[in-house]
């Protein structure tokens, strides 16, 4: 065989290789569970536009190989440059660019903006596990702090804000959220940088110790989905799992009717250690 | 037309300063060991630099074990992993390419290929290898170290950077991290050094001629390179000396308030994401000072093995600044889910996707040196085609995650993992590869075996894609980057496992074809085919030197002067179809100028 034969039919496999793998390999999205299907769409878009050019350079570059492979004698041609050719390339490059930063910036525009009837939530990340608080009746979620945290409020809310005491606290179960409302994720972190991430919510963000961050997403679809952390906190980030739970309203309603709120843990936690001291004292006595 | 084709006269003006006389070795400890001389420091820093990208590389294949076969390998925990991670991408990133490519090949052929018969600075030059050297060697020393090295992964985010549960730095075993600040700071320090060699070297010590519109593209691009790499670097270095202060003498700078396991540490009122605005401040442009050395010398290779010269010059010249300028105001596409202000998002995102109209063009042009040329499909022409598929396929999932929204679902997952592999991993590499086939006559007087070069070019590009395609795959499915394993999950088919197999079968293999190369090295110093003059009939200064190795002064008793530029390739009527850059323009090429002008 023809060595430049070879070499174009090679690079010509690569590229047909690379399409077939994108079109017929099982390994896609992971079915998606939210409002982002925006981010899919804009995803899709770009493997299109850069897909033909990818595809478009290496079969020329094959079709070159084939075609002009050393001949002896043979001289390649000599015009060092050509503008009318490099501003047409330009041009369509930076349209094709446009092409996708436009419909990019427009949905980020989405993805900043939090509607403002979005629910709540917190989450809140610590080497290495993930915990969970809601508003409450009231809706809204109570003021904390570092300096507030201790083994009888682990979340550090602030014990004189009227707002926390309805709060529901939820650590070491899963996180339920109801389906097609929209929410806003609020994200804290005690220790190290961690990210709550969904694969099927396609929305992320990092937990910075110090600060709040956040972002907004609707569940479209129920069912039981994997939280993993996506930014690495240590020799356990691998394992800092947890379940979201997209339920239907009524589900969420019942859900949400057994889950305890601040004042009920300060008062179970006062209990606690109330019948401890009795038993000491008890002990003591004997 | 602007001077990069033959000027219209002969006349080269007359030297304003006479030569300088160069040190000259007075015993074979300052000729081959404390050696001031460019050619003899390149071999130094490029053997270092790939001693310890053979650590880098091994760390690979124990994470790829990992990766293919959990829960198979007693010998790897999950501190090994963390371990592996870090210290790989660290060395590949800094110790392997920033060094091989700018000290490596920077000192080789920046005098060579300006025409002058050293480094302005020889001294100086001769100190950053050995400033390099001890970095290397602490960084090596991490290794040792109770505890072990750093483990935080290469972009040292604190604060886990320097608290316990991350590996090298829990209580009492806590010198991983302190070790891998110093060493990164004696790096910038012994590459600055380095740098302004190379930057005021090409600026004051070409030779009569040399135009910087007639500098080949390889010196451009490490040149451009080289002033990226001194404006960036300063960044980290105050990053690394903040982050030891902290760790060390309990400053706050990254560290806001925090409690861990239940106690609330001394620190607070510091910013984590400070140290990310430093790091990617560095970070980014270091993506360019890995990659615009690769653009140059592939631009060359390309250009010297399809026999044309390189299409449209000037605007790759300008293409490799324009980027190399744009690469200062991208850094924080890194940062769009760090929780910085998410309004910055759209600026970054902007400048990001401008970024790709200069870098396509370049592309453009590498193919269109090959329309209606004469292509000697030679090993450094096979790499450089190798090059330009893979840097598509890199260079393209780039304006991925750099689109704003794009980035959220891909960003830490094993997307980002495949993108940064595909073009700042395999794609220069390969250029390195191409670059050592092409120059290695002209370094030893000998040619490398061509039977061994092709089963090297063959596995090693085929493979190398083969591992890092599917693994944008993975990440679109949601795979985590940085994983010791991952356990149970809903979302993973078994499938995926399989194919998690496969590419450690394959980066197994891939690592063998390197050692294939290494020995190829070895061998061919002594047994490879001896090279002819010039090998490779190319244009360019470095040939015209004074024998293969050049000796010491480069070249002969009168420097070359300069007439052309670097590309006089198939030039109509020339007697043959190159002419070198220090061939006057009178005779053979006045009919090429000719032509050129109508």
């Amino acid at each position: 065989m023809n060595k430049g034969f070879f070499v174009a039919l090679m690079l010509f496999l690569v590229a047909a290789g690379t399409v077939a793998f994108h079109f017929w390999s099982p390994w896609w999205f992971t079915p998606i569970a939210s409002n982002w299907g925006y981010i899919d769409d804009t995803i899709i878009l770009t493997f299109w536009i850069t897909g033909v050019v990818f595809v478009a350079v290496i079969v020329f570059s094959a079709y070159c190989i084939l075609r002009f492979s050393h001949k002896e004698g043979r001289r390649s041609e000599y015009n060092p440059e050509n503008k009318k050719l490099e501003w047409w390339l330009t041009s369509l490059t930076t349209l094709g660019v446009i092409g996708m930063l436009t419909p990019g910036l427009f949905v980020w525009n989405q993805y900043v903006t939090v509607p403002e009837d979005a629910d709540q939530f917190e989450v809140m990340g610590q080497q290495w596990q993930w915990s969970f608080r809601l508003p409450g009746k009231d809706g809204t979620l109570g003021t904390t702090a570092v300096k507030f945290v201790n083994d009888k409020n682990p979340f550090g809310i602030n014990p004189k804000d009227p707002n926390g005491q309805d709060d529901l606290l939820i650590s070491g179960d899963d996180l339920h959220v109801p389906i097609d409302r929209p929410v806003k994720v609020l994200l804290r972190s005690l220790d190290v940088l961690h990210d709550f991430y969904v694969p099927e919510f396609r929305a992320k963000m990092d937990m910075v110790p110090g600060m709040v961050t956040y972002f907004w997403l609707k569940p479209t679809r129920t069912g039981k989905f994997d939280i993993l952390c996506f930014e690495l906190c240590g020799v356990g980030h691998h394992a800092m799992r947890g379940k979201v739970v997209v339920d239907s309203a009524s589900d969420y309603q019942a859900w949400l009717a057994k889950q305890k709120t601040f004042a009920q843990f300060v008062r179970e936690a006062e209990l606690q250690s109330e019948k401890e001291s009795s038993l000491a004292a008890a002990e003591g006595s004997k | 037309m602007a001077d990069i084709t033959p000027t219209t006269t002969d006349q080269i003006p007359a030297a304003e300063v006479e030569d300088v006389e160069l040190y000259h070795a007075k015993s074979w400890w300052t000729k081959y060991v404390f050696s001031q001389d460019a050619k003899v420091i390149a071999i130094q820093y490029s053997s270092t630099a790939i001693a310890i990208g053979l650590v880098g590389l091994m760390m690979s294949w124990l994470m790829r074990l990992q990766l293919g076969f959990p829960e198979s390998f007693a010998f790897i925990d999950a501190t090994d992993y963390y371990q592996f991670i870090t210290m790989h991408g660290m060395i590949m990133v800094i110790y392997l390419l920033t060094a091989l490519f700018l000290g490596g090949f920077g000192n080789y052929l920046i005098p060579l290929m300006v025409g002058a018969r050293d480094m302005v600075f020889p001294y100086v030059n001769m100190l950053s290898f050995w400033v390099y050297l001890a970095a290397v060697g602490i960084l090596v020393a991490s290794m040792f170290v109770p505890g072990g090295p750093t483990g935080a992964g290469w972009t040292l985010y604190p604060p886990q950077a320097i608290l316990p549960g991350t590996p090298g730095a829990d209580p009492g075993a806590g010198g991983g991290i302190i070790l891998m600040l110093i060493s990164l700071a004696l790096f910038i320090i012994g590459f600055t050094m380095g740098g302004l060699n190379y930057v005021v070297t090409v600026l004051q010590a070409r030779t009569r001629g040399m135009t910087l519109m007639r500098l080949p593209l390889t010196i451009w691009g490490i040149f451009v390179a080289t002033i990226l790499a001194l404006l960036a670097f300063p960044a980290l270095f105050v990053g690394a000396v903040m982050m030891t202060l902290d760790r060390i003498l309990g400053t706050s700078f990254f560290m806001p308030t925090i409690i861990q396991a239940g106690e609330q540490l001394s620190y607070g009122g510091g910013s984590p994401i400070l140290f990310q605005h430093l790091f990617w401040f560095f970070g980014h442009p270091e993506v360019y000072i890995v990659a615009l050395p690769a653009f140059g010398i592939v631009s060359d290779l390309l250009s010297v093995h399809a026999r044309r010269h390189i299409f449209g010059y000037r605007m790759m010249v300008w293409a490799i600044v324009i980027i190399g300028a744009l690469s200062f105001i991208v850094w924080a596409h890194h940062m769009y889910v760090s929780g910085m202000n998410p309004w910055f998002g759209f600026f970054f995102a902007t400048t990001t996707l401008i970024i790709a109209v200069p870098t396509a063009l370049k592309v453009y042009n590498w193919t269109l040196t090959l329309w209606r040329a004469n292509i000697n499909l030679t090993l450094p022409m096979l790499f450089a085609l190798a090059f330009i598929v893979t840097f598509v396929n890199g260079g393209i999932t780039g304006l991925f995650l750099g689109n704003v929204v794009v980035d959220v679902p891909l960003s830490d997952t094993m997307f980002v993992v495949a993108h940064f592999h595909m073009v700042m991993g395999v794609a220069p590499i390969l250029v390195v590869f191409g670059a050592i086939y092409h120059w290695y006559p002209l370094m030893t007087g000998r040619m490398l075996d061509e039977t061994m070069g092709q089963i090297h070019f063959w596995i090693t590009f085929i493979g190398a894609y083969a591992i890092f395609l599917p693994i944008h795959y993975l990440g679109l499915l949601g795979v985590p980057r940085r994983y010791f394993e991952m356990g149970e999950t809903s979302f993973i088919p078994a499938s995926a496992h399989d194919l998690n197999a496969f590419i450690t079968v394959v980066a197994l293999l891939v690592g063998a074809a390197q050692m294939l190369f290494l020995f190829n090295i070895m061998w061919s110093m002594r047994h490879g085919k001896v090279a002819e003059k010039n090998p490779w009939k190319a244009a360019s200064l470095e040939w015209q030197a004074s024998g293969m190795p050049p000796g010491h002064g480069n070249f002969g008793a009168e420097l070359p002067v300069v007439y052309r530029w670097a590309y006089d390739y198939g030039v109509p009527g020339a007697p043959d179809d190159f002419i070198p850059q220090n061939t006057p323009s009178s005779g053979a090429a006045a009919s090429g100028q000719e032509a050129h002008q109508t």
